[in-house]
This record gives C-alpha cells, sequence and structure tokens, in this order.
C-alpha cells in the first residue's frame, strides 16, 4: 500500500470519531475524509476521486474547511485521512466560493454542448453544477478547440475540449490495467489527454475509462448516440462471459441491451469489465441470431433429412425429429456436450434430461480444453478475495489470466503491484503478469510435475535447465517463508493432456496441503455446469453417481449406472460411429475442440447432430436440427463463477423470433420423449435443486436477490479423486513441443459478431524462442516445413523471447495459422520437427 | 578564500551578469578568473579546501557546523539546510541528494552564473552535503535552457572523477560519491522539488501531493531525498573552511551570510550582486554606488519585485526595508529567490502584469484545476482589458477569479493613499503548489496600486472575447 491505492479491506473494527458539519461521525482509521463524509450521509462533490484509485486530488472540486487544530483551512478531503477530533465544515461560505470557483473554472473551457453529448442526464459534472455551482460562468472569452473526437483506439472516441483532466482515465490505464497508453500532454491550459504517436489505446480494459469519465470525453463506439441516459431502463445482472461472473448492469431502450456497465462487487470485479465482457452483448443483437428451428433441407426450403441446407422449420417438428432420433437409439449411443453458456437452472434441466431421462452420462459441458470436474471439486478451493491476500503468494500454473480471465487479471495485478502479493509463475510462456512476477520461471509442456517437484527440493527435476531449478528452488523458498498461497490452476497449453496440469496440481497439494486452489477454467458457466452434473460421473450437487443415486431416487427416473465419457473420448467413439445422437449445447466443436480433426471426423461419424445455440455456427451448419437458444440478456437464472460463487442473471430484454431458453427447450424434448421434467418456471427448477443438492441446500431466488452484489459462495467440495499419472514422452531436443494458448480476441463466434470486436483479433503465426530461431538456421518471417502428427505444413515463424526454448506458440482459433491442425488430443504432448524450407 | 587580481577582471567587461562589489566573496570569489570554472584554477585559489576539512571532521560535526552557521535554503522558502537535512528517518537506505538548478523564476540568474562560472565549488558542496547525510548518490538537476552551465558542470565532474574528488574514494577516504548530471527538458514547475523529483524519475513534471510534505521522508524513487538549491550548497565549501563563526559575521543575526541578488530592468548597472543579508536594504542595493547606482538617467522608480515574478511587488515606500525574509514578508511579500526586478514610469503597469501572468499561466503543469484554468483566464481577461476590449467589471473579475485560486486576502503591500494595510507573506491556495498563486501576485499589486491604470485602458468596454485557435 505504499502508493496508497485502496485495497478494498479496510478494519472495521476500530473508529475514529470526527465531526462533519456539526454531527459526530465515525470513521475508520486511515478512511479518506469524503468516503467517511459519504458514509455519514455528507456528500461531497468531486471529480478526480475515485474509491478504486488512488487519489490524486486533481480536481479540488472536494475542498472543504478542515481544522485538525491549528483553525480551519481549506484543504482536499479526497486527500486527507480522518484523524481523531477533526472538524469538519462541508457548508461554511469559505468551502461554497471555493467549490463554486473550481466548478466555474471547469467548466471555463468545457463545451457545455450537453444536448448532444451522451453523457448527459448521466453526468457527475453536469450533475455537480446543478447541484453545487455558481448557475452563471463570467468566462466570456472563446474556450479551448480541439479537432474532435479522436479515436485512441477502435473503441473509444475522446472529445478533449469535454475533457476535464480528472486523472481517472490515466490512472486506471497506469495503476489498473497497467497499459500507460494514455497520458497528459503539454501544460497549462492546453493540457491534453491523448496517446502518443502511432500507439493507440490497445488496452483489453479500455471500456473502464468511458464508464468511469467523469464527463462526456471518453465515449464508447457502440454505444455513442444510441440512447438518453434517461430512456435506459436497467437490471443488475451478472456477465457470463467467463467464469469470473463479473457483476453488471444491463441496459436496455425500446427493448434492445445497448450497453454493459460494470457493476462494483467487492469480492468480483471491482466494477471493471474486459472490453470483451462489456461489448459482447452487441453479438446478442446481432441479426443472425437464431430466430426459429432449422432442419436439413434442400435449397429451396423444403425440409428433406439428407438436404444440403439448413431450413427452418416449426418448434414441434424439429423437437419431434429430435425426440425420435433419441428414441431410436440406447442411452449409451447418446451424448450431449457443451452447457457452459447456460444458465445453473438451464444446466439443471438439461442434466436432468440426460442423465435422469435418457440415461445417458456421456456428458459434458468441458470441450476438451479444461481439467477434470472431479479435481476442481477436489483440491480446496479459493475465493479471488483469498488469492489476493495483501502479503500472500500466488502461483500460476495455467494460462495467463489477461488473456483468459480479464477482470481477474485486474485483481491479481492489484494485488501483486499494490498489495504486497507475491506472485510465482509456472507457464510456458511470459504472461501480462511476468514483470510483476517474483519468480516467472518458464517451462515446457510435460515439465510442470518436474518444476513442482524442483521447487520443493526433491528428485526428479533432472530433465530442467539448470537456471529454471534454480528459479524454481528460489521460487519454492519464498514460499516457505511467505504468506498464505493460492495456486491458480488452468490449462497451461491446449497442447498437452489435461493429466498433466492434474499431476502438477496434485504435487502441489501434496507439498502445499494449506494452499487453495483457483480454478482458471474460463468458459462462462463451466463451474455451475460442473456443479449441475454436466461433467461425466457427476450428479447435480457436487455428487458422483454412486453418492447421489439415493438422492435422486424418485426423482428422476433414472440415475446412469457407469460414468461416461469426457468430451475428447466422447468424440472418438463418436468418430469410431459409436454415438448416434449428439447434443450440442452451445458448443461449436469444430471451433473450440483442441483437435480440430478429431473434431470433424466425430461429426462425420454420428448419425444425428442436435446443436442448441444462438448463431448457426460452423458446427451447427453441419447439424441435423438446430434449436434458437435464449441469450444471458434474454433468460433468467443463476450464475456460478470459478470460486462457487451464485450470483443472479437478469432477463432485460425480449428473445428474438422463437428462440427461447434452454431450460425450456429440455423441457419440451423431454415431452416429446414421453417424460415430464416437472419444471414449468426457473423457479421450478431451483426448488428441485435446493431440494436434491446439499450445497444449494437453502438457496432460491430471494435469498440470491437480497445478497449484496457479491453473491452467495456456495461451500463444500469433493474428496479429492487422484487419477493415475500421465506419462510424458522424453524430450528430443531437436523436435519443439507445442504450446497453444488462447488470446483475449479470437475468431469465436460471439466475437465474430460484435461489431465492436470482430477485428480485434490478433492472428497467429509458429512462434520460436530467439535463440531457436537461430539453431534452425532462418529468420523472422521465413518458411519453415512442420511436421507433426497433423502432417506436413509449411508456415511461416517468428521469434519472441516470452517463449520457452525448446517449444513453438501458436495462438488458438485465430486466423494466419489454424493451431488445431497441429493438436493431436490423443497424445500427452505434441512435439513438432521444424525445417528450414528447401 | 583567495581574492581574485586586478588582471582578471578584463574578462568581466565583455561578460554582464556579475558585478563585483566590495563587500565580502563567499560565493563568488572565483567569479573574476576568466578560467575559474576550470579544476586548475580552483585548485589554485583554495577549491576542495573546504571539502579536506570536511573530511577531516565526523559526518555529524560538519552537520552541526552547518546547523551552527544557520544557512538557510536559497531556493525561495528560506528553510535552515541543517534542519532540512535532519529530516532523513533513521536507517533507511538508500537516500539521495538532490541539487535543484531548475533556476527559472521570472528574474532569477543567480544559480546559472555558479553553475557557469563555478561549477566546482557547486560539487565541492555536494560532496560535503552528501559526507553530512551520510549519502553515496547525488544527482544535479539542471534546466533544460541552460546550456552552458550544462557543458561547465560536465567537463567539472569529468576533471572532478579523474581527480579522484567525485566517484569511489574521494580524496583518498572511504566517502564513495556519484555525482550525475541531469539535464531538465525545460519547465518552471519542476523548479518546485517534488515536480523535479517526478521529472528526475522519468515522469512528467508535476508536483506531489503533500502530505509528505518533504521529500526527506519519501523523495526519489520512494527514498529519502534531500533537496537543495544550487547556492546553498555553494555556501557549504566557505563555511567548512572558514566555519560556522566567520559565516555567522556576514549578514544579520537570523539571516547570516551573504546572498546573491539578480537585478534587473530599469537600473544604470543591472547584474548579480553578492550582498550581505539582513544589513542591506533595497534603497542600498538599487541606489548604492556599489551596487546597480540607481535608475536610469532621467527616470524614477515606480515599483519593483523584490523576490523574482511571483512577489507581490513593492513601491517606493520599501526601498528601507532590509534584504531579509522576515520584514519582507511582514510588508506583503517575499524575497525568494532573490530577483529583484526594477521597473521605472515608463512601465505600463496593466502590461507588466499581463506580461507575468502569461508566464504563469504558459508554465502551469495542468495539474489542478484552479491553476490551469485560473491562470489562464486571468491572462485572457488581462489581455482583453490591455487590448482596450475590457469592461468595467473585469477588474473585479481578475480579483475574484485569483480569490479562487488564493482565497482570502492576498499578500500585498501597504497602499496608505487608499487606506489599505500591508497584508503578510504567504498566500494561501487552494492548488497543490504555489504556481497558480504566484499568478495572482502581480494581479493583485497592480490592481490595488494602478487601479486607474486598468480604469483607463477601459474605454470601449464592448468585452469583445480573446480568439481561440483550434488544436491538433
Amino acid at each position: 500500500m505504499s502508493d496508497g491505492v485502496s485495497t478494498g479491506s479496510t478494519d472495521t473494527d476500530a473508529t475514529v470519531t470526527i465531526t462533519v458539519n456539526g454531527d459526530e461521525v465515525a470513521a475508520r482509521p486511515g478512511e479518506l475524509l469524503i468516503d467517511a463524509c459519504e458514509r455519514s450521509g455528507t456528500y461531497i462533490p468531486r471529480f478526480c476521486h475515485h474509491p478504486r484509485m488512488a487519489p490524486v486530488g486533481m480536481c479540488r472540486m472536494c475542498i472543504v474547511d478542515v481544522d485538525t487544530g491549528p483553525g480551519p483551512a481549506l484543504q482536499p478531503s479526497c486527500m486527507i485521512e480522518c484523524t481523531p477530533g477533526m472538524q469538519v465544515d462541508t457548508r461554511s461560505e469559505r468551502t461554497r466560493k471555493a467549490q463554486d470557483g473550481v466548478l466555474e473554472m471547469l467548466l471555463v473551457n468545457h463545451p457545455l454542448d450537453c444536448s448532444v453529448c451522451d453523457k448527459g442526464g448521466e453526468c457527475p459534472l453536469q450533475d455537480q453544477t446543478m447541484t453545487f455551482g455558481p448557475g452563471e460562468s463570467r468566462f466570456i472569452e472563446e474556450k479551448r478547440l480541439f479537432l474532435k473526437p479522436i479515436p485512441v483506439n477502435s473503441n473509444v472516441y475522446l472529445d478533449r475540449e469535454r475533457c476535464i483532466l480528472c486523472d481517472r482515465c490515466t490512472r486506471f490505464a497506469d495503476q489498473v490495467a497497467g497499459d500507460r497508453l494514455i497520458h497528459f500532454l503539454d501544460r497549462g491550459a492546453r493540457t491534453q489527454v491523448n496517446t502518443f504517436p502511432g500507439e493507440p489505446f490497445s488496452s483489453y480494459f479500455s471500456g473502464n475509462t468511458v464508464q468511469i469519465c467523469p464527463v462526456g470525453a471518453l465515449t464508447a463506439v457502440p454505444y455513442r448516440f444510441k440512447a438518453r441516459p434517461w430512456d435506459l431502463q436497467e437490471v443488475e445482472s451478472t456477465s457470463v462471459l467467463d467464469s469470473v461472473g463479473s457483476r453488471i448492469t444491463v441496459q436496455s431502450s425500446r427493448d434492445r441491451v445497448l450497453r454493459f456497465q460494470g457493476a462494483d462487487a467487492d469480492a468480483v470485479n471491482w466494477g471493471w469489465l474486459s472490453d470483451k465482457e462489456r461489448f459482447v452483448f452487441e453479438a446478442y443483437d446481432h441479426p443472425d441470431r437464431l430466430t426459429g428451428p432449422l432442419m436439413r433441407g434442400d435449397d429451396i426450403g423444403n425440409r428433406d433429412p439428407d438436404g444440403s441446407a439448413l431450413v427452418s422449420a416449426p418448434w414441434g417438428e424439429a423437437l419431434g425429429a429430435a425426440a425420435a432420433a433419441l428414441s431410436a437409439t440406447t442411452a449409451d449411443r447418446i451424448a450431449v456436450i457443451g452447457g457452459a453458456r447456460l444458465t445453473n437452472e438451464s444446466q439443471y434441466a438439461w442434466a436432468k434430461l440426460a442423465k435422469g431421462v435418457l440415461g445417458t452420462d456421456h456428458v459434458d459441458a468441458q470441450l476438451g480444453d479444461g481439467l477434470p470436474a472431479e479435481v476442481v471439486l477436489g483440491l480446496p478451493r479459493a475465493t479471488i478475495d483469498g488469492a489476493c491476500t495483501p502479503g500472500g503468494t500466488i502461483v500460476l500454473l495455467g494460462p495467463d489470466p489477461k488473456e483468459e480471465l480479464g477482470a481477474l487479471y485486474l485483481r491479481l495485478r492489484h494485488a501483486v503491484v499494490h498489495d504486497g502479493a507475491t506472485l510465482i509463475e509456472i507457464t510456458p510462456l511470459s504472461t501480462g503478469l511476468s514483470t510483476h512476477a517474483a519468480h516467472s520461471v518458464r517451462i515446457r509442456p510435460g515439465e510442470a510435475v518436474m518444476a513442482v517437484e524442483a521447487m520443493f527440493g526433491g528428485s526428479g527435476s533432472g530433465a530442467l535447465d539448470r537456471a529454471t531449478r534454480l528459479e524454481l528452488a528460489a521460487a519454492g523458498g519464498a514460499i516457505v517463508a511467505g504468506g498464505p498461497v493460492t495456486v491458480l490452476l488452468g490449462r497451461t497449453s491446449l497442447a498437452e493432456s489435461e493429466g498433466l496440469v492434474v499431476d502438477a496440481a496434485l504435487a502441489l497439494n501434496d507439498r502445499m496441503p494449506d494452499a487453495s486452489f483457483l480454478s482458471l477454467l474460463r468458459r462462462g458457466n463451466v463451474h455451475g455446469a460442473i456443479d449441475m452434473g454436466l461433467a461425466p460421473g457427476l450428479l447435480p450437487g457436487r455428487a458422483t453417481l454412486d453418492e447421489g443415486r439415493n438422492r435422486f431416487d424418485g426423482i428422476w427416473p433414472h440415475v446412469p449406472a457407469h460414468r461416461g465419457h469426457g468430451t475428447n473420448a466422447i468424440l472418438e467413439v463418436a468418430a469410431a460411429g459409436g454415438i448416434d445422437v449428439l447434443v450440442l449445447l452451445g458448443a461449436d466443436i469444430l471451433a473450440d475442440v483442441p483437435d480440430r480433426s478429431l473434431a470433424r471426423r466425430a461429426l462425420d461419424g454420428v448419425r444425428t447432430v442436435v446443436a442448441v445455440d444462438l448463431f448457426a455456427t460452423p458446427t451447427a451448419a453441419r447439424a441435423d436440427i438446430v434449436l434458437p437458444a435464449a441469450a444471458p440478456t434474454e433468460v433468467d437464472g443463476s450464475f456460478t463463477n470459478l470460486e462457487g460463487r451464485i450470483s443472479l442473471v437478469v432477463r432485460k430484454v425480449t428473445a428474438p423470433g422463437t428462440s427461447r431458453p434452454d431450460w425450456m427447450i429440455a423441457v419440451g424434448l423431454a415431452e416429446r420423449l414421453g417424460a415430464d421434467l416437472g419444471f414449468a418456471s426457473v423457479d421450478d427448477v431451483w426448488a428441485e435443486l435446493a431440494a436434491v443438492s446439499p450445497v444449494h441446500a437453502g438457496l432460491d431466488r430471494e435469498v440470491l436477490a437480497a445478497s449484496t452484489r457479491e453473491g452467495v459462495l456456495v461451500p463444500g467440495g469433493m474428496p479429492l479423486v487422484r487419477p493415475a499419472p500421465t506419462e510424458v514422452p522424453d524430450r528430443d531436443r531437436d523436435l519443439f513441443r507445442l504450446v497453444v494458448t488462447r488470446s483475449m480476441y479470437d475468431n469465436g463466434v460471439l466475437m465474430a459478431h460484435s461489431p465492436a470486436l470482430a477485428g480485434l483479433a490478433p492472428g497467429t503465426r509458429l512462434v520460436v524462442e530467439p535463440s531457436d530461431l537461430l539453431r534452425l538456421g532462418v529468420n523472422d518471417g521465413d518458411t519453415v516445413v512442420v511436421t507433426g502428427p497433423g502432417g506436413r505444413l509449411n508456415v511461416v515463424v517468428g521469434s519472441d523471447p516470452g517463449v520457452t526454448r525448446g517449444t513453438a506458440h501458436v495462438l488458438f482459433n485465430q486466423s494466419g495459422l489454424d493451431a488445431g491442425d497441429l493438436i493431436d488430443a490423443s497424445a500427452s504432448v505434441t512435439d513438432l520437427r521444424m525445417e528450414k524450407a528447401p | 578564500m583567495a581574492d581574485a587580481t586586478d588582471a582578471g577582471w578584463g574578462y568581466l567587461a565583455n561578460a554582464p551578469g556579475f558585478v563585483r562589489t566590495s563587500g565580502p566573496a563567499v560565493l563568488t570569489s572565483r567569479f573574476a578568473f576568466e578560467d575559474s570554472y576550470t579544476l586548475e584554477r580552483s585548485l589554485a585559489t583554495g577549491g576542495y579546501e573546504g571539502l579536506r576539512a570536511a573530511l577531516r571532521r565526523t559526518p555529524a560535526e560538519v552537520h552541526e557546523e552547518v546547523r551552527q552557521a544557520s544557512l538557510l535554503g536559497r531556493g525561495g522558502a528560506g528553510f535552515p539546510a541543517g534542519v532540512k537535512w535532519g529530516f532523513c528517518p533513521d536507517g533507511v537506505w538508500p537516500r539521495y541528494l538532490v541539487v535543484n538548478g531548475d533556476e527559472s523564476e521570472p528574474g532569477t540568474y543567480k544559480d546559472r552564473l555558479l553553475m557557469e562560472r563555478d561549477p566546482h565549488q557547486l560539487i565541492e558542496g555536494c560532496l560535503i552535503a552528501c559526507y553530512a547525510i551520510g549519502l553515496s548518490q547525488c544527482f544535479l538537476y539542471v534546466r533544460g535552457e541552460m546550456a552552458l552551465a550544462q557543458e561547465r558542470i560536465a567537463a567539472a565532474l569529468n576533471e572532478a572523477y579523474a581527480a579522484g574528488l567525485v566517484g569511489a574514494g574521494v580524496l583518498g577516504t572511504d566517502l564513495s560519491v556519484d555525482i550525475v548530471l541531469h539535464w531538465g527538458a525545460g519547465a518552471y514547475i519542476v523548479g518546485e522539488e517534488t515536480a523535479l523529483i517526478e521529472s528526475l524519475e522519468g515522469n512528467r513534471g508535476m508536483p506531489r501531493l503533500k502530505p509528505p510534505y518533504f521529500p526527506a521522508a519519501i523523495g526519489l524513487y520512494g527514498r529519502p531525498t534531500i533537496v537543495n538549491n544550487v547556492e546553498t550548497l555553494a555556501n557549504l565549501p566557505w563555511i567548512m573552511e572558514h566555519g560556522a563563526e566567520a559565516y555567522r559575521g556576514f549578514g544579520s543575526e537570523a539571516s547570516p551570510g551573504t546572498r546573491l541578488f539578480s537585478l534587473s530592468g530599469h537600473v544604470r548597472r543591472p547584474g548579480v550582486y553578492e550582498v550581505e543579508q539582513g544589513v542591506t536594504t533595497f534603497r542600498d542595493l538599487i541606489y548604492g554606488d556599489d551596487f546597480c547606482q540607481g535608475i536610469r538617467d532621467g527616470h524614477e522608480l515606480k515599483m519593483f519585485i523584490p523576490g523574482g515574478g511571483s512577489a507581490p511587488w513593492f513601491f517606493n515606500e520599501h526601498l528601507d526595508l532590509p534584504l531579509e525574509a522576515r520584514p519582507v514578508g511582514a510588508a506583503g511579500s517575499m524575497l525568494g529567490s532573490g530577483a529583484i526586478v526594477v521597473m521605472d514610469e515608463t512601465t505600463d503597469a496593466v502590461k507588466a502584469c499581463l506580461r507575468l501572468v502569461r508566464f504563469f499561466a504558459n508554465e502551469s503543469c495542468g495539474k489542478c484545476t484552479p491553476c490551469r484554468e485560473g491562470t489562464s483566464w486571468e491572462e485572457k481577461i488581462l489581455q482583453r482589458i490591455y487590448d482596450g476590449h475590457g469592461r468595467p467589471s473585469d477588474i473585479d473579475l481578475l480579483l475574484d477569479v485569483g480569490d479562487n485560486i488564493s482565497p482570502g486576502p492576498y499578500p500585498a503591500a501597504s497602499f496608505e493613499a487608499e487606506g489599505l494595510e500591508a497584508v503578510p507573506f504567504p498566500p494561501l491556495q487552494t492548488t497543490i503548489c504555489p504556481l497558480g498563486p504566484s499568478a495572482v501576485a502581480p494581479i493583485v499589486s497592480a490592481i490595488r496600486r494602478f487601479r486607474h491604470e486598468f480604469e483607463a485602458k477601459i474605454t470601449r468596454g464592448d468585452g469583445i472575447p480573446v480568439r481561440a485557435e483550434v488544436s491538433a
């Protein structure tokens, strides 16, 4: 806390007493005067002060009369901490004159174009001018003039004339996001916020600056001129885009969502959102959304089971066809993949349909890029706050949080940069946090267990470089000497099997029994899916098939007898012709499953593919029956984040056409199968869940709605299951071990349908460490021949010092090079031979 | 103290800026020599003797000697250097010495001469300070525009390093000090010590927020940092060599020693003068034969700025005040950086005021609202009045906008004809640093005394605004 950035946690027990306008107020020690006054009901006007960033005292609006002994003096209340006996007068004549003066000066160069400004109606400058200002300006000169607006990046426009130079956006970029790309330029009254030439504000978090701008200087392209604030209706909901479950405000007008704003949940996202979470609503409103069921048909719209096209069909017919296909086969030849987009309630309904009615256990919400559900539930679980404990230790064994879980990255960055948490990274690539890590260790796929051994002085780390071993030993020493340990656990690479990460996690658990684990599984409500039983071998409520069997007796028609397959195994079986009906719940397996050829072969091998989705994705285009689902802004329900925290998802707008919530589709399909799921509403689903799941008992929508913005953390786990260790082939030093990771922006279907995000995917190429490039005898940009499990490919190679020596890195689901063509899901690691092209 | 020989003075004939007086020469003893900036000349005239004297004593004794000398900071605030040194928290290392050579107060040019003419004296002062406080790293921040000073300091540092005077094992002792020369990029505000530290760290030169009030607690790179003015440190060699007792023999009890004053404007002989503090008066300095020798021929004094552009103006009746902080402050102004700007009756008070306010508006760093918007607004109003487009209400508007930058009665000299009493220095502020209030000084001074000149310019009263240009 040496730089004064607030931690969000304050000792609430002790108090100091101050006097505000004659009334005694109990403040917390170290609390800023402006915050203590606000809590006690005295609002002091402010522009630059923001509770999540260090005070700067720039705008001078919050100046009040403060007496700490030597007599009253004007002091900025955002800069001084409450001390016992402090006398504060926020209404004195002197205070009023100073505040009037500051406000008048803020307006000296402000264009006062409120009538055409997007901020008009929700503008702190406007509001406080009405409340505190002198009402009239004495300034008759011409105002400062700038060319406007100018783009600081493709989504954020800057109007420098409106800017009051409060330092909020620039402080956010520096202190919170760590992307120092917007700055003050020039000085005096010519001071402006701007980017440097050729260096746009290319931050994953730029939209936050729009939200915290106290005037209309920064506007987001997706919202510009779309609505007036007083025409907006809003509900508080949860972002289901990634597993952080950031709290958001969904704002709509005329039944269209126009904006997502971050809501400040102390335990979760602190009000921040990644641009992906913020702007994704555009996709939900896209004209390409499915508006009715589709079935196979011919070119002129007639239904034809063998047709080459998809044609629209009535719900009854589509559901009937799906039911017929399901009835025509046995439970063991039915599989359900996907479901992370769904709410908890929809997941429960689909779990009941798949496992209870159809009787199959080939159900997996993860797409071959996750971790076994039993491991996620079996390891001691951490919270975000726990991971971010000041003085704690964070071990990252997983993907780059900056690329995959933006809001979590901001919390972690704050903990490491401002709260003195120690970060230890064991990753194949440098991450967005590497510059702040105490120990940033590069390992190759397959070396994670060895790395854990090296940290704790065990044997069996001999294959690691000496420098790596020493760094790991130092990291281990830091853990032993440090505070509480949280392991951030996820897939370090999509080109290695999940077993390798599991083995390393179990080794960490053995070595540090007190450490807790925060799952970095990224996909939407995947943790809800695990809790709702959309995983092989599990039933809703974090129970195995055997544990839960009795509990579901009489409530579900069946409980599967044997554990089924996970996604990769399902696809293998399907490719071999062992699956007749494959139901895809929002799973675009051609884009999302790491092994692209496996997904292709599986689709070829299945008789009937039923896709439930928002869009006609490439996978859905190959389905036999496509059922349109409602988007997250169109459904009520709840969401479980990576901590196991449940918060409400609230419907704001109407789903397009006849698309409907996923749980309703499950109910309709069950009906066609002659089964009654017993659900007529989301509340019915929740009531049954609360009855069968001990971890969800006592929770209902009222409890969730009444909970604070943070939601309710569901405790409880499962006994840790230890899968057999995964074998790793010895590394051939002539080969390159493939590392495939995701970046924030890719070619995913939601991204492609959000105009704000569509152009941002960076593309990819094969990248190796610079010395490896020398070893190959090629230059950055040369073409090399790559031989791997997918065959021979000519690819352009590049270099990056952030890549581990002996590995080759590719981004997943990007243009330029299709990583899915290089990955072999049947091997624990993928090795590539690389040669200079002849 | 080696005195200059007559042979050396020829050089000064072509170099206005420094004028030798018959008084003591603590700081300027070497200025007469054409090669005063070389190590050879410095050593030949007693250079680094103060350092040798200091090294023979313990750091605590050196610190005590400086405290005994009551060496007041020469940057403007006049804070005792020995006391400031004591603010470093015990046991916190590393700590730094930063030399404030960003002299840019309008009218001030004494540090520039000290750096150009006798860089070794400054380096020696730095070494003594480092020894006394226990520092091994010193940063010499020199204003961007002072090319000659930068060149000469760089050359002097090279000589000193080569001679074993700076670096590891100074003069064969175990004192090791590195001195880094840093060139500013040209900003007045960087003369404010926390802005200087920001600039030195590579950030925009903007003042830091207080508290902490002194960088001695948290300064450069978050470490304890002593920021001293060039002239302050240049005194140290003499004090070390001759002792605090001898130093206190110059000047007054409250303000011992000599001080450099930069005189400019309508006097016969402008220049930098080394003056005994407290015992010399403004009248001596402006009219004395040893000093400026009076107002230029045929003219008489209208007003003078006693302490740089930020200081409220003085007039005829203040000529007999001694050159000492307290009486000058009580009379409603400040000695500041020792820059005295003399203006005769041909001076247009409105134009002088506009020119000064424009300086502050241009140099505002843009950080806090009252300074950023207020100073440029004041400039625009003054420009309008000067151009003949003022309105009668503009005079009160100037004062009220000033009041919003610096609330309450602004420091000003008395004006008996109007029944106005002096308001003592310093001003209050709604701003982060004193730059904004500085712009109010010329406005209040000019309107209080020469309101009729403003009114005379407001003939049309049409209020045609000042035009703005579109910036890219």
